[in-house]
């Protein structure tokens, strides 16, 4: 039970590494600045550094002998565990860098937590992901403060796409039983504390720009357990669509 | 509307601990923060640096192209200040 | 000092290898060729993130994912390098850029080619890459201090493009017939357009003469192409591919591969636009700077602000 629990975990960080990088990908060559297209296009390359880890170790956790390609390419859509909040569009600057804010804000005290995993392999990969987190929370959040404060545009765009994101943010935070089997080995942490770590940073990021979290309560979830959003389908035709194409062959 | 492009920055970069920030070249960035989160990411994809200087352009004061011969060249014949100006005999050693 | 005689005394700074620095004396028509050449250098670079980028999102394992989103961005900061040796000639990066979305300025016609298929990715990084190390390897030299030293840097990380790219077609040439088929199918359509990114024969070439004379250049055009055409034959055979060209033979005369005459009506067609991706190109060039005016203009009224209350 606690292998395959193990595995599950994994798969999920695997999975939102994966799906964030490949959204970030998409910026490449189209940023507002080329100083801003490299550094978003730096955060994609640590995310699939990290997906690379991930998978590598559950596919050793599930011991069918699939390696990480098999893991990110070959599986049906309701097989991939990510929260919806990495799927999410880009849509504008704004919304890229409030979903990267909102993930790096949840990643980090994770990622601090899980160095202290028994699981060694585990704990190796938070202990290295976490200095890339750092930065990336730190850049996400100067950008936040910067279109919170800057014009009337800028916050509007801000204020905009923490209204529409607001709602995917609760599934950072899901838990099931292979979590509380985990979590009662003393495997990984109570997701509360994550949570609450999360919140005191958004609160203070947020308000330093000056903007508002929003008054509406209503989560949406479903990611976790395969269940994701219609944009899903159309980012893995993307992602797939070597593999699916052309399978069975070596690139 | 814009018009306002980011100042332009330059970029000093120490490669290993003992050795001096070096000029790099530059980038644009609004302000001191992000032009050293700028630089790290445009200039340090390959492990060049362990630390960054970031100076506003604009801040930088330069000698003058037409004085440079005022400036330097009074130097150039101050031969006695290189060691090779001067004669040790052949079995001397360590100096 | 007269003019005639700081043209002498320039010349002769040229002649004896000496580095022109941006606050040197210099010709004006110097100047203005380094911004026309550099520019256009820098556009290639940014656009040519273009046809590459179109292929992140599929790149058919992680690996090749990775190498690719690197290498797309090495291409930005290419483009920056370039960018900041134009601004030390006195033309600031926004000008220069307007330049390009208004048509005024070039940039390499290649990237006006539209990369179809996977095997697109890596011919590109052998082929256009290659061509381009060519060119500028032989920049590393140029008489300009600041394009010079933005040179030997871009050589250093270019190093690994063409490798990678390379490396991608030989798992595509010893995969299946499918897959050499389709890297056989990119060499056919991107030999001639890479061997275009040499620019016009010499014969035709309106700067040459100078630029060589102030070493701006250090080969001509036809040189050049001649030596990519000589370095890329054994590396096609050693993939198995063959090179879209019945008339390329050794000349044992020459010590050179003979090839046929560039078709450069579609040479010239693609500079004036009429390529099949130079509005697409062009467009998400200027879609990207529009649609980031107000991130830029955000960051700039947030400093103001910050400086104001730090002076407050
Ligand atoms: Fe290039
Ligand atoms: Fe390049
Ligand atoms: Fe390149």
């Amino acid at each position: 039970m606690q292998e395959s629990a193990l595995f599950e975990y994994v798969l999920r960080l695997s999975d939102d590494s994966l799906i964030l990088a490949q959204r970030l990908g998409e910026w490449c060559g189209h940023g507002p600045i080329l100083e801003e297209d490299i550094a978003l296009t730096n955060i994609s390359l640590d995310l699939i550094g990290q997906a690379i880890s991930l998978y590598d170790l559950a596919a050793a956790l599930e011991g069918k002998g699939r390696d990480h390609d098999q893991l990110a390419y070959l599986r049906y859509e309701n097989e991939y565990k990510n929260v919806l909040l990495v799927e999410q569009p880009n849509g504008d600057f704004a919304m890229t860098l409030l979903r990267q804010f909102f993930f790096d804000a949840f990643r980090l005290p994770l990622y601090e937590a899980l160095m202290q995993s028994p699981v060694e392999q585990l704990a190796a990969i938070a202990a290295k992901s976490v200095k890339e987190t750092r930065y990336h929370l730190k850049h996400s959040s100067e950008w936040v403060i910067r279109m919170g404060d800057g014009t009337e545009e800028s916050h509007q765009r801000a204020q905009a796409a923490i209204d529409h994101l607001w709602r995917y943010t609760n599934e950072l935070f899901y838990e099931d039983a292979h979590d509380h089997a985990l979590q009662a080995a003393g495997k990984v942490p109570a997701m509360a504390e994550i949570q609450a770590k999360w919140m005191a940073t958004v609160t203070s990021i947020l308000s330093e720009a000056t903007l508002e979290i929003p008054k509406n309560n209503w989560k949406f979830d479903g990611g976790r357990e395969g269940r994701h959003s219609e944009h899903m389908g159309y980012l893995l035709s993307d992602l797939q669509y070597m593999q699916r194409a052309y399978p069975n062959m070596e690139w | 509307m814009s018009t306002n492009e980011w100042p332009l920055w330059e970029v000093f970069i120490r490669s290993k601990q003992g050795l001096n920030h070096k000029h790099v070249g530059s980038l644009r960035a609004p302000d001191a923060t992000l032009a050293l989160e700028n630089a790290r990411d445009v200039y340090t994809r390959r492990s060049e640096g362990i630390s960054i200087w970031v100076v506003e352009s604009a801040q930088i004061h330069a000698t003058d192209i037409d004085e440079a011969a005022s400036f330097f060249e009074p130097s150039d014949t101050k031969i006695y200040r290189h060691p090779t100006f001067y004669e040790v005999p052949d079995g001397v050693k360590h100096m | 000092m007269t003019q005639a005689e700081q043209e002498r005394r320039f010349q002769e700074k040229i002649d004896r290898e000496i580095k022109i620095e941006p606050n040197d004396w210099m010709p004006d028509e110097y100047r203005q060729t380094l911004v026309r050449q550099i520019s256009q250098h820098a556009h290639s670079e940014i656009v040519g993130m273009l046809p590459e980028g179109n292929w992140i999102t599929r790149a058919p394992n992680l690996r090749r994912k990775a190498v690719l989103l690197a290498k797309v961005q090495d291409e930005a900061g290419h483009g920056l390098y370039l960018y900041s040796a134009v601004e030390t000639l006195g033309t600031s990066r926004e000008q220069t850029i307007d330049d390009l979305h208004t048509g005024k300025a070039k940039y390499s016609s290649i990237f006006n080619y539209p990369a179809l298929t996977w095997a697109d990715i890596g011919t590109i990084g052998w082929l256009v890459d290659g061509a381009a190390i060519m060119n500028q390897v032989a920049l590393c030299r140029t008489s300009y201090g600041p394009y010079a030293r933005a040179m030997v840097k871009i050589c250093k990380e270019e190093s690994f493009h063409q490798r990678q790219g390379y490396e991608s077609l030989i798992k595509l040439c010893s995969g299946t017939p499918q897959q050499k088929a389709m890297a056989q199918d990119a060499m056919n359509r991107f030999w001639w357009p890479a061997l275009m990114m040499f620019g016009p024969s010499d014969a035709e070439s309106t700067h040459s003469d100078q630029s060589i004379k102030w070493k701006i250049k250090r080969f001509t055009n036809d040189e050049l192409r001649q030596s990519f055409v000589d370095a890329t034959v054994a590396q096609a055979e050693i993939l198995g591919l063959t090179i879209p060209d019945p008339n390329l033979k050794w000349n044992e005369a020459r010590g050179h591969y003979d090839f046929s005459e560039i078709n450069w009506d579609e040479f010239w067609q693609v500079v004036k636009g009429n390529g099949p991706c130079n509005k697409e190109r062009l467009a998400a060039r200027i879609k990207a700077k529009e649609d980031g005016a107000w991130v830029r203009d955000a960051a700039t009224a947030f400093a103001k602000k910050r400086a104001m209350k730090k002076s407050a």
